[in-house]
């Protein structure tokens, strides 16, 4: 049968698709359209998870208003909801994680980039992803039976006893709390900064090293008052991957934060954050008005990445404009 | 100025290092650095052959040769820049006013040998940051100000700059960067300042105005520059070196080379037949 067709109306379709692909540029205006709509899809998605936010929230929002940011009270049984404590644990706990790992995480990243042996830094390297890839759940295990214990024993009573004069430090020592929280994130995030910024810091061109060595600069301060400041828009790049990692982690969080919506001083109290909230309480929402100020609760998150990420941004274009050190000349 | 010539010549001919050190004796003011008897491998692939070589204070000297030809590797080990490639190994004797460079902390070698890449590579920071920079890390004792200034003006850049010290680097014109490189690297005032392949990224003008600040610049130091640039080679140095396939073939006075060179592989790479 297609043997019988005749050349004219099987050259037709043919020609016909020739000049379409001629017409569009021999494919590059397919390839535009294409990857214009997934680029497109991101957006949308973004819209569509705020617009859902918003909608699922909207009795809560109109109940609570803006006191919903700066109540204290989170009491299912009274309708009454507040924000704040849970902004304050995930701020906490994405704090005192950035303390811990931010200096180890670029150390490591410096080590291995600059001082170690290729075969050493790529070793580690290849731990240091398979850490990254370890699910947030075996981080909570690994919280609640090595760290909460730990904290418990030695590490909270020792910090009582030499720095217990700053109220951070005061109050009983349960094991589980913020600072227990912050520091499970901190062994989570870790391995983005050492990832990324190690990857930044190898991408430095020689030639910024050879400028600063060929001056008289030692190893070190070419690493140190070179490489590294060229690099530091990465490095930024790379803490900010980890705190809106450490922000938005639930699972780890929640197995060792206490989970009790409370402001504290100290950080051996026990707290709760916005997603571990919203994990643990989303099953048991009592009421419409429960369900839908959890449902805010992640409103508010999205509200508080996008304000970081805001910042962060902001952040880099100020310093990547105005070259380091001027102040000082 | 002859004898030197023929002495640069007889070094050639009669490589020994015996013989290079008893002519420095006769002509003490006129090496600033002596290389002798350099074999140098990356890893396995040995890359330069029994170099001899003298870089006459004060002069410029050129390195010139085709592609590969080992030109910019035996540049990098006078500040002992070779030293930050893994696997590079050098053989023989390098000799700073005398001393063996390799025997000499490498930090205060390098404040003495300055050096200038390819790529203008300034650091991103102001201007004046710049420039300051080895005068910061060297701890130096003289004013950083003042020394800016000097070092740019000696640069020829200080017209240009003056009123934006404080700006990025990066805003200046890519021969204008290359200039704040230069600048920078004078300002630790440096005995010997090599360059390598520095106009290789710029424009015809702006290279034209970094062959003249060259030339100024030999009264204030020695230098030796890496071109692939015959033209260059001739405009600007008094002596010129030719490299092939990593030895070197023939060094004399620039007018020589380029008008009466005594190897015949010279003549067939400077009259255009290969490179």
């Amino acid at each position: 049968m297609a043997t019988t067709t005749s050349p004219a109306h099987g050259a037709s379709p043919l020609s016909g698709s020739r000049h379409f692909v001629n017409r569009a540029d021999h494919g590059d205006e397919i390839a535009r359209v294409i990857t214009f709509i997934f680029a497109a899809s991101v957006v949308l998605i973004t819209l569509l998870l705020v617009l859902s936010l918003w909608q699922g929230s909207a009795l809560a929002r109109h109940k609570f208003g803006f006191s919903f940011f700066v109540t204290q009270v989170w009491d299912p049984n009274a309708g009454i909801f507040g924000a704040l404590p849970f902004i304050y644990g995930t701020l906490v706990t994405a704090v005192v994680s950035l303390l811990i790992a931010v200096p180890l995480g670029i150390g490591a990243a410096i080590f291995l980039a600059e001082l170690a042996p290729a075969r050493v830094s790529d070793t580690l390297e290849f731990f240091i992803d398979l850490l990254a890839a370890v699910p947030s759940v075996i981080y909570g295990v690994l919280g609640i039976f090595l760290i909460v214990p730990l904290m418990r024993s030695y590490i909270e009573p020792a910090l009582k006893k030499t720095l217990g004069f700053i109220p951070l430090f005061q109050g009983p020592a349960y094991g589980i709390g913020f600072l227990t929280a912050g520091i499970v994130l901190a062994v989570m995030i870790i391995p983005y900064i050492i990832s990324v910024s190690r990857e930044v810091l190898l991408s430095v061109p020689r030639d910024q090293r050879e400028a600063a060595l060929s001056l008289g600069a030692t190893r070190w301060e070419s690493t140190w008052k070179v490489v590294v400041p060229f690099a530091r828009t990465g490095i930024m790049g790379s803490i900010f991957l980890a705190l809106a990692r450490a922000l938005g982690e639930t699972m780890a969080v929640t197995m060792v934060i206490g989970n009790t919506p409370q402001i504290s001083a100290s950080l051996f109290a026990s707290g709760y954050s916005i997603a571990a909230a919203i994990a643990n309480e989303f099953n048991e929402a009592s009421s419409p008005l429960h369900s839908q100020a959890l449902i805010e609760l992640g409103l508010v998150l999205f509200l508080l990445t996008f304000i970081l990420n805001g910042i962060a941004r902001l952040l880099i274009i100020a310093t990547s404009q105005r070259g380091s050190g001027t102040a000082n000349a | 100025m002859n004898a030197f010539a023929r002495q640069a010549v007889s070094v050639n001919i009669t490589p020994p290092v015996t013989a290079g050190a008893s002519r420095e004796t006769a002509a003490p003011a006129a090496m600033r650095m002596t290389i002798s008897k350099v074999n140098f491998w990356y890893g396995a692939k040995q890359t330069l052959f029994d170099v001899n070589l003298g870089i006459a204070t004060n002069k410029v000297t050129a390195l010139i040769g085709p592609s590969g030809c080992g030109k910019s590797t035996l540049l990098r080990t006078l500040n002992r820049m070779h030293e930050t490639v893994r696997n590079a190994r050098l053989e023989g004797e390098i000799l700073l006013d005398g001393k063996n460079t390799m025997a000499q902390d490498v930090t205060l070698l390098r404040r003495r040998v300055g050096m200038v890449f390819q790529r203008p590579n300034p650091f991103p920071k102001s201007i004046f940051e710049n420039v300051a920079y080895g005068l910061r890390i060297n701890g130096s004792k003289i004013p950083v100000a003042d020394a800016v200034e000097k070092s740019l003006r000696h640069a020829a850049l200080w017209d240009e700059v003056k009123d934006h010290l404080h700006k990025s680097a990066y805003e200046l014109s890519g021969g204008q960067q290359q200039r704040l490189c230069i600048a920078r690297a004078l300002a630790v005032e440096p005995e010997v300042l090599l360059l390598d392949e520095p106009c290789s990224a710029l424009d015809p003008i702006s290279t034209a105005k970094i062959e003249e600040l060259l030339v100024q610049l030999k009264d204030l130091c020695t230098i030796a520059t890496v071109t692939h640039n015959m033209q260059q080679a001739a405009r600007i140095s008094d002596f010129t070196a030719f490299m092939l396939t990593g030895q070197l073939i023939e060094f004399n006075p620039t007018p020589q080379l380029f008008t009466k060179p005594s190897d015949p592989r010279t003549e067939a790479y400077i009259t255009g037949r290969f490179g």
